[in-house]
């Protein structure tokens, strides 16, 4: 369930996208970045806030959602504290990245679909190349860099994460 | 800036004149050019590919894109550009709903005409794009995002022109849509229903929402009396729908139709009108007296109403009070009919015939009720009144004229002038000369207001009057007013507000046409239909008269009148959210703070508040017992910042407010109780 510490993250965020707008000035030509200092917060972009930032802005909330989704960096669903990535470049595909991302599904409970977990404290995104190919399979788990990752390593990861967070 | 010079298209030397782009120079030359994207008054978009010439020496070009220059050769239908122009339609085909025979546009899509024109016989490319699902939550429009083209005209029209912003395209590449923002349906975002995306889309992609089934169903129910109500502004267009001349007078052909497909009783919302200037005059005397020396701005028009509701709620005790005259018809006709005929008012089925999407919307706003049963039952749109005519196998073209039923069929030419923009502030002024001087008002003519081509005004210094008026059509120019108007620019006594560009008889349910001359052809006919009638003031219809003794206490702007003709308004939120909830106990909490982060609180320091209630929750311990709510609009902006704690509504409140109302209620609730 939700709890106080979640709370007060939230109401620290909302000032964060108030800070964000004064430091571009609510310069409607901003728009992208101030989008991407909102993701920072947020992880994603809340419809909410969207509209929040439309409205600081003068502009309409249906071009801001049209700007949202027209560029694949932004995410309009929620996503994990934790973001694995797995490279399924060439490289990492050869030496067996899809086995890690089935530990991971399998691990977490998730789907192509539904990437993100239920309590928020992973989301799974797949790569196709992570610049890393010397380390194959590289996984990225924030912004930590893990190379030549085993099925067994993975699973040991995802604990650590986990239990990072209690 | 305007070019000068020859260009020569197909062979045949065209002088240049202006034109600002080569699509109207080959317009010029009588070409006929296809385009789904081009429209004079809107920005050039360049996407449909439909107007492509070959100039020599240049190569392939949009037409409605490329600048005109002395000594241009171009080709518009060569064998290769006839080629690409049948493979764009083809390409738009695979991937289109082809339900023609069931589409309310076939009778006026420009995709359907096109392929035939272009002879596309067979659509060799398969689908690509997933299918989205129709948007049928509002009350005025429908959208069928698989009919689209993606031209863009609605949205360009939506932002240009309304300033609304309604809608736009959202994701990329093949899925490529476009949608109200967080793809809502129009019916939770800031649309105004004014259905102007509707009468530039070439396709059915988005049309007025009908309510044909609904009315005739109603015609079947033997227990109720229907009765017809027809706006001022449909007898100038219906006739394009049976092909009849712009120039004749229809209305008599509509009310004995309307007879023959089963209403008990034809109306004219002119009457309506009538009943408005009267009133509104006088609401704007009365202000006067009080010493209110703001802006009052007109109210017939629900899709201005529900812009200044959403975007300057600050603005709502500017409006004027009086329903539109939709409303006073429907209003006043309920009342009597259900006496007369010994019925209640939800037996009484009140249809209004209007050229407006946003009527269909009005009707659904509670303030227009008598206890919970509607004013107005169902709202057809001119088009829907074309399809109703026909499906009843009532020859339009030859039917014989019939008269309207009293006592609101009667009216004047100035009720009957509400139909197209001006009409209003003439009216009003026009009417309040006479009282105020005895005798007629000598012009009414609005003039271009020097640096501001958004609208017109007109001033009036007349034996006791003294009026400055302005004239707005198009909420974008209407928002540039309010702004100069606010900033202490300009000022004006009385603002007539229309949505759509042109008044009423450009409204977004009027039949759809491609002639850009058809505001103007409209405009003479509604003139025509003046000219024939016999009272030209509103206080000169004996049925007025009638009506006010009878139900409205005797006098205008009395008791009956504040019941029966007057409204109210509501701020609005832009786009339908549930809270943020920032704070929640995570389940019911005892109490709930609700605090407004909408603009105009944010500036009055809402933020501040949210910011240290968020701390206090921490410091009192009170998690668990406090629901801490950001909304985004309490919709009473002009008092804020605007805090809602439990049931007890906080203007321009401070945390010492808000802290202190918090400790009253949880002292009330034992600490531990949940609900
Ligand atoms: S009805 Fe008017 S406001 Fe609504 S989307 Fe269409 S053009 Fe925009
Ligand atoms: S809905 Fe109609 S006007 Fe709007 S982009 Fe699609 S086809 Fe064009
Ligand atoms: S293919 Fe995996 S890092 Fe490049
Ligand atoms: S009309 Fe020129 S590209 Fe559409």
């Amino acid at each position: 369930m939700v709890t106080p510490v979640v709370n007060a993250e939230k109401l620290n965020n909302f000032s964060k996208v108030c800070e964000i707008l004064e430091r571009f000035d609510r310069q409607p030509s901003k728009i992208i970045p101030i989008l991407q200092a909102v993701q920072e917060e947020y992880r994603y972009l809340p419809e909410e806030i969207m509209t929040f930032v439309a409205t600081s802005l003068g502009i309409s909330p249906a071009r801001v959602f049209g700007v949202a989704t027209f560029y694949s960096h932004f995410s309009l669903e929620p996503k994990g504290k934790n973001i694995i990535k797995v490279c399924d470049g060439t490289a990492c595909h050869v030496k067996g990245s899809s086995g890690l991302i089935d530990v991971i599904r399998r691990e977490l409970k998730l789907t192509e679909k539904e990437p993100t977990t239920e309590d928020l404290l992973f989301t799974l995104e797949t790569v196709s190349c992570l610049g890393a190919c010397g380390l194959a399979p590289a996984v990225v788990i924030n912004e930590k860099v893990f190379g030549q990752v085993s099925k067994k390593q993975m699973k040991d990861l995802i604990d650590e994460y986990r239990t990072k967070e209690d | 800036m305007s070019q000068k010079g020859i260009i020569s298209v197909n062979g045949t030397k065209v002088p240049l004149d202006g034109e600002k782009n080569l699509l109207q120079v080959v317009r010029k030359a009588g070409i006929q050019m296809p385009t789904f994207c081009y429209h004079s008054e809107l920005s050039v978009y360049g996407a449909c590919r439909l107007c492509i010439v070959d100039i020599e020496g240049k190569g392939i070009d949009t037409s409605c894109s490329t600048p005109p220059r002395d000594g241009m050769v171009i080709k518009t239908h060569t064998p290769k550009l006839r080629k690409m122009r049948k493979t764009l339609i083809e390409l738009l085909l695979a991937n289109h709903d082809n339900s023609c025979t069931t589409c309310d546009k076939s009778s006026a899509c420009k995709l359907k005409d096109l392929a035939s024109d272009l002879g596309v016989t067979n659509i060799p490319f398969k689908k690509t794009r997933e299918s989205r699902k129709p948007d049928i939550l509002s009350p005025s429009l429908v959208r069928y995002p698989d009919k689209c083209v993606l031209c863009g005209d609605c949205v360009r029209y939506c932002h240009e022109i309304q300033g609304v912003g309604a809608i736009d395209f959202a994701y990329r590449g093949e899925d490529v849509v476009v949608t109200p923002a967080f793809n809502k349906s129009l019916a939770h975002v800031d649309c105004i229903n004014c259905g102007q995306c509707a009468a530039v889309c070439p396709t059915g992609a988005i049309i007025p929402r009908s309510e044909v089934a609904r009315v005739w169903e109603a015609l079947g129910d033997e227990s109720k009396t229907v009765v017809a109500q027809i706006a001022p502004a449909v007898r100038s267009s219906i006739g394009e729908m049976f092909g009849i001349p712009e120039s004749s007078v229809t209305v008599g052909k509509i009310m004995n139709a309307l007879k023959v497909i089963g209403f008990k009783e034809v109306y004219d919302t002119s009457f309506g009108a009538d009943m408005t200037v009267l009133e509104e005059t006088n609401e704007f005397l009365q202000r006067r007296k009080r010493g209110d020396e703001r802006t009052m701005f007109t109210s017939c028009c629900p899709g201005w109403v529900k812009y200044a509701e959403q975007f300057h709620p600050e603005l709502n005790d500017q409006l004027s009070t009086c329903m539109s005259p939709q409303g006073m018809v429907g209003s006043l006709g309920k009342k009597l009919i259900s006496q007369t005929e010994g019925k209640l008012e939800k037996d009484v089925i009140m249809v209004s015939i209007m050229p407006c999407t946003a009527k269909k919307f009005e009707k659904e706003r509670p303030e227009l009720s008598h206890d919970g049963t509607p004013i107005v039952d169902f709202v057809l749109t001119t088009q829907e009144l074309g399809k109703m005519i026909k499906e009843a196998g009532v020859v339009f073209e030859e039917i014989s004229p019939a008269s309207a039923d009293l006592p609101f069929g009667l009216y004047s030419t100035a009720g009957l002038g509400f139909g197209a923009t001006q009409g209003v502030a003439e009216a009003v002024a026009r009417y309040a000369a006479r009282t105020m001087n005895g005798k007629e008002l000598s012009d009414f003519e609005p003039v271009e207001v020097e640096n501001n081509p958004q609208w017109k005004e007109v001033i009036i210094n007349e034996g006791a009057l003294d009026l400055k008026m302005a004239v707005v059509a198009g909420t974008k120019n209407a928002e540039t007013l309010i702004g100069k108007i606010q900033s202490g620019e300009v000022s004006y006594d009385i603002v007539e507000v229309m949505a759509c560009p042109g008044g009423c008889i450009a409204g977004g349910g009027q039949p759809v046409s491609y002639d850009s001359a058809i505001i103007e052809k409209r405009k003479a006919a509604l003139k025509n239909a003046g000219k024939i009638n016999p009272i030209h003031a509103p206080e000169e219809n004996p049925y007025v008269q009638k009506i006010i003794e009878k139900m409205l206490g005797g006098k205008v702007g009395g008791h009956e009148a504040h019941d029966l003709l007057h409204t109210t308004y509501q701020s609005r939120k832009r786009i339908d959210f549930d809270s943020m909830s920032l704070a929640d106990a995570g389940r019911e909490a005892p109490v709930e703070v609700n605090v407004c982060v909408g603009t105009s609180c944010f500036l009055r320091g809402s933020q501040e508040i949210l910011a240290s209630m968020g701390d206090k929750i921490e410091q009192e311990h009170w998690s668990g017992r406090i629901n801490l709510k950001a909304t985004f609009c309490s919709e009473s902006c002009s008092h804020g910042p605007t805090v809602t704690v439990g049931d007890r509504k906080m203007f321009k409140a401070d945390m010492g407010m808000v802290v202190e109302e918090v400790e009253k209620q949880l002292g009330s609730i034992p600490a531990g109780a949940e609900k």
